[in-house]
This record gives structure tokens, sequence and C-alpha cells, in this order.
């Protein structure tokens, strides 16, 4: 009897504990809760005010006409042309070097030192600010290699930065590729090139690309290294015609807006429609590279 | 010779099914009396193996004949896959990697040649079946073109042999373009020896080629295996003792550490084990 009362009272204490603990759970699952909605908060916060200001901006005109009347009117086409030139050509530029370095790192480097000090400065290359990857292009882009600031000085300078995006997605595409394929290549006596190329490279290639469109996505945005080597504000001609002439982009194009111009308050749904039309873009182009690589996995069969 | 080696082997393939023991203790004698082979492909001596310091294979020496399959067999990490694996230098892409001692294959050390050459004549089909993502007819005729054969008719020509070599053909005659990944798992690996065979090797070597294969599809590899070794020496490892059996005509046991302990005749190893150790390896499999 004694026996039973005491097992009744443990039980029961058990169950206090248990709902203690439930209720500390419960208090903690909400505060994160809580402090997980801010990051969509945010976004949405950002999302609500670009599109509340600026969608009245945007036009079949302001999609397709160069800016009139100092940029109070008209539209925005040069800037997003000559930002998609810019990072297009950026990519061209520097997918070379990446995937040559993404080749050199995954399938020759040896381990030690030399790899981990390659590593590490590919590394730190994606942390320097962006601002000086701008001072250095001006210095050896358009100065010393006499670019002059111009379109081809702004792709080179953010080649530059995104080359640590691209050899990190290019290393990691490759070094996805099965170590049975690189086998069975070898085994056939194939030489190590002769692998990559016949191999390991096609099976890379759309991880690779998908990489590169994100890097693409990262970089059209940026303003810092492509204001002192290649753009401008209100230029005659604003439309991209030469690879040695400046050109407008988006991102400076809005920077000119507020910073330049005389007429800050007249243009704010401009602004607004600009950084729209770049926020579509990146989209655009980060949707792109998801979709691609959702479909290439699906169709891997390995 | 050779056919009578084959022949006993058949005879002893039958019975074993239903009583692997018993019978290759009926067959032992005449087994015994025979020499196990006449020419000798490979030529092992001394070899040392190490993965950076641990070491895999312990002053392994022997001489692999040239006739029939040689089957290569012992306990997981025993050095039996490693061992293949140095014959045609595979092992090299492993970092830290290192074999010592002599392997003799035509006239030369082949630890000291060239690896892309030995290759191409010591073919290999692997645990897995790894055919790349390309299409039938160009998986087979990858390592042709290695070699620099453009021709579309000898390609064809080479294909056509390999698979029919490989008893895959009539399977994928009509689907050449087709991807290598549309195959079953058996025939993917049928695939992989084809494209072994495509470049003319003289040793084919199989590591647990049937491993991750169901049991119809490994009796069709062991079969194939059979067929080949009348015009290439083909070397196996296996870790199922009823498959060495069944598809040797030699075997080799490994024991931890990497130790040769024996070699000789299927049926007289699996019969008469001089190793005490190698008997009870061959006890406990038996169960």
């Amino acid at each position: 009897m004694a026996n039973d009362q005491l097992e009744i009272k443990k039980e029961q204490d058990l169950m206090q504990g248990r709902k203690k603990r439930s209720a500390t759970q419960w208090t903690a699952f909400t505060l994160l809760g809580i402090g997980s909605l801010f990051g969509f908060f945010f976004l949405a916060l950002i999302l609500y005010w670009v599109i509340s200001q600026g969608a009245s901006a945007i036009s079949w005109e302001f999609l397709t006409t160069a800016p009139k009347n100092l940029a109070r009117e008209g539209g925005i086409a040069p800037m997003i042309l000559g930002s998609i030139y810019m990072t297009g050509g950026a990519l061209l530029v520097a997918m070379p070097f990446a995937l040559g370095s993404a080749i050199w790192l995954s399938e020759y480097a040896w381990k030690g030192w030399w790899l981990r000090a390659i590593r590490v400065g590919v590394n730190t290359l994606a942390g320097v600010p962006s601002i000086v990857f701008g001072l250095v292009g001006l210095g050896l882009f358009v100065v010393a290699l006499g670019f002059g600031v111009s379109l081809l000085a702004g792709m080179c300078t953010l080649a530059m930065l995104s080359l640590p995006i691209l050899i990190r997605a290019s290393e990691e595409s490759l070094r996805a590729v099965p170590r049975s394929f690189r086998e069975g290549s070898l085994a056939l006596g194939a030489t190590r090139w002769y692998m990559i190329r016949t191999v390991v490279l096609p099976t890379a290639i759309p991880g690779i690309l998908t990489g590169s469109v994100l890097g693409m996505a990262r970089a059209i945005g940026e303003t810092a290294p492509i204001m002192f080597t290649a753009t401008a504000f209100m230029m005659s001609n604003p439309w991209p015609h030469s690879l040695f002439e400046k050109v407008a982009t988006l991102p400076y194009h809005l920077f000119g807006l507020i910073k330049i111009s005389q007429h800050y308050n007249e243009t704010r749904h401009i602004q607004y429609g600009t950084v729209f039309v770049l926020m579509v873009v990146v989209t655009l182009l980060n949707l792109t590279a998801i979709i691609w690589r959702t479909r290439v996995r699906r169709k891997k069969a390995w | 010779m050779v056919d009578t080696i084959r022949e006993a082997n058949d005879l002893q393939t039958h019975q074993t099914r239903d009583d692997a023991k018993e019978h290759t203790m009926k067959d032992t004698k005449e087994w015994v009396k025979r020499q196990f082979y006449g020419e000798a492909i490979i030529d092992v001596q001394g070899l040392d193996f190490y993965y950076s310091k641990k070491q895999a294979l312990q002053d392994v020496t022997i001489e692999i004949p040239k006739d029939g399959v040689t089957a290569f067999m012992g306990p997981s990490g025993c050095g039996k896959s490693t061992f293949l694996r140095t014959l045609n230098r595979m092992y090299e892409i492993i970092p830290g990697a290192k074999a010592t001692g002599k392997i003799l294959f035509e006239g030369e050390d082949l630890l000291k040649t060239d690896p892309v050459i030995l290759r191409h004549k010591i073919g290999m089909v692997f645990q897995r079946p790894n055919p790349f993502p390309k299409s039938i007819f160009d998986n087979i005729a990858y390592g042709p073109r290695i070699h620099g054969l453009r021709n579309k008719k000898k390609l064809m020509e080479i294909v056509e042999q390999s698979l029919h070599r490989a008893a895959l053909w009539d399977e994928v005659k009509d689907r050449l373009k087709d991807s290598a990944f549309a195959l079953s798992g058996g025939q993917q690996q049928r695939l992989c020896i084809a494209r072994a065979l495509a470049v003319f090797p003289k040793i084919l070597l199989m590591d647990e080629p049937c491993s991750a294969l169901d049991p119809k599809a490994s009796d069709r590899i062991e079969h194939t295996a059979r067929e080949l070794a009348e015009e290439l020496t083909v070397l196996i490892v296996t870790h199922n003792l009823q498959q060495a059996g069944r598809v040797s005509d030699n075997v080799a046991v490994f024991l931890a550490g990497g130790e040769l302990a024996e070699f000789g005749p299927t049926t007289k190893v699996f019969a008469e084990p001089q190793d005490d150790r190698v008997a009870d390896y061959l006890q406990g499999r038996f169960g």
C-alpha cells in the first residue's frame, strides 16, 4: 500500500517535471521563432518599401528608353544594358582564370603549405572590401594599363572581385565529380589531362555555370569597384557603345540620382524604380541558376 | 593443359553448388598431381606497400600464371585489393601510397615504367560499375580514342567486338546511343568490362566485380570472366568463397596485415590448406 502511494507520488513528480520542462521548451521555441521572423520581416520590409515607392515608375518607357531632362524623366534602359554588359564581361574575363585555378586546386595541387597558402589567399580575397578593388582597379587597369575609365577597366575590376566566388564554385563542382569516374578513365590509360578534359570537366560544367551565374548576380549590384574605374552619370550618350568608353550602370545611376543630381526630391520614384529593376535582375539571375541546378541534379544518375 | 584444368574446374563447379567441401575433397588427388601452371605472366618479388605509415602488404612474392583465372581472397583489410591496384599502379592516385619491391611484367619492373602505357596492357574493372555519363558507344570508344583512334568505322568495329566479348551486344545493339546509366547494374558492369576490353589488355584485373550485383547478374559476370580467361589473363579479387571456387583455377589467400599466406590451385587450397590460419579462414566462411 505504502509502496503504491510512493509510486503515485513519483509519477506526479515526473509529470510536474515534464510540464515544467515543456513550458520552458515552449518559451524557448517561441522566442527563437520570433527571432527567426526578424530575418523574414526585414526582407518583407525591403520588398514592400521598394515596390510601394518604385512600382509607379515602372513602365514600358522606363524599361526601354534613355533618361531625359537631367534624369528626371525617361527610362533607364542604357543602365540595364550597361550593368549586364559589365557583369557579363567580368564573367568572361574571370572565368578562364577561375577555371584554371579551380582545376589546379582540385586536380593537381598536392597537400601542404603551398596549397594551404593559396586557399587562404583565395578566401582572403573574398573578404577584401569592395572599395579596395575599386582603388586597385583605378591604379592598375585605368592608369597603369591605360584602359582609361572604361567598360573594359570595370569588367576587369569586377572580374577580380568575383574571382574567389567563381573559384570556389568551380572547385566544388570539380570535387563533386565521383572518384570512380576518374579511376575509370585513368585505368584505361588516360593521362590526367585527358581525364580532366573528357570526363571531369564535362561532368562538372553545369555546376560551374550555375556557380558563375550566382557570382554574376552578386557582382551586378556592386558600386564601389566600378565607380572609379568604369561608370559615369548623365553622359551625353548613355548607351554602352565601346569597351574603351565610360558606361552607365544601374547602381551608379542610383548613386548619381541621389548624390550628384540637384533634383534629389523630384526623382524619388525613379530612384526606387531603378532599385526595383536591379532587384528583379538579380532575382532573375538567381532563379535561372537555381532552376538550372535542380534540372541538372535531377538528370544526374550517379 | 589449360583445357584439362578448365574441364576439371567445370566438373567441380557443377557439383560445388550442392556440396562444396565434400566434392573438392574427392577431386583433390587429381589436382595435386598436376603442376598448376605453365607460364607466369607477372612475377612479384618482395612487394611491400604502405599507405603513409601504415603497411598494407608485407613482402609479397608470387608468380601469377598466364593461363586461366587467378583469384585473390582474404578477410577485409588484408590488402587483396591493394595488391590488385599495384599491378596497374592505380594506387598512385591515393596520396601517400607507396610500393617498394619488384613486379616483373614483360621483362620490366612495372613499378618503374610509365603507368599510362602500363594501363593500356593491364585493364581494370571496379567494385561498383562506373560507366561514364556518356552514351554506351562513347563509353566503350573512350579507350581507343585515348590512343587517338578517330575513324568511325574502326571504332564501331571495336565497340561491337568488345560488347560481344563482354556478352552484352545482344542487349544493347539497338541503343548504343542511349546513356550508359539507362542500363541495369549488371549490364553496367559488363559495359565496364567491354570498356576495358576495347583497348585489348593482356591482363584484366577485376576488383570484387560482383559485390554490388544480385546473384543472377553475378553469375553472368562470372561466366564472362571464365570465357575471357580463354584469351587473356583474368585476376579477380573476391571475398566470396563460392565465387572463387566457381570461377578460379588458382587462388591466393591474403591474411590480415597484408601477408600472402597461401597460393595454389583452387581445389587444392580449398581442400587442404597448408597454413592453419588459411584453414581457419576458409572454415569460418563455410560456417
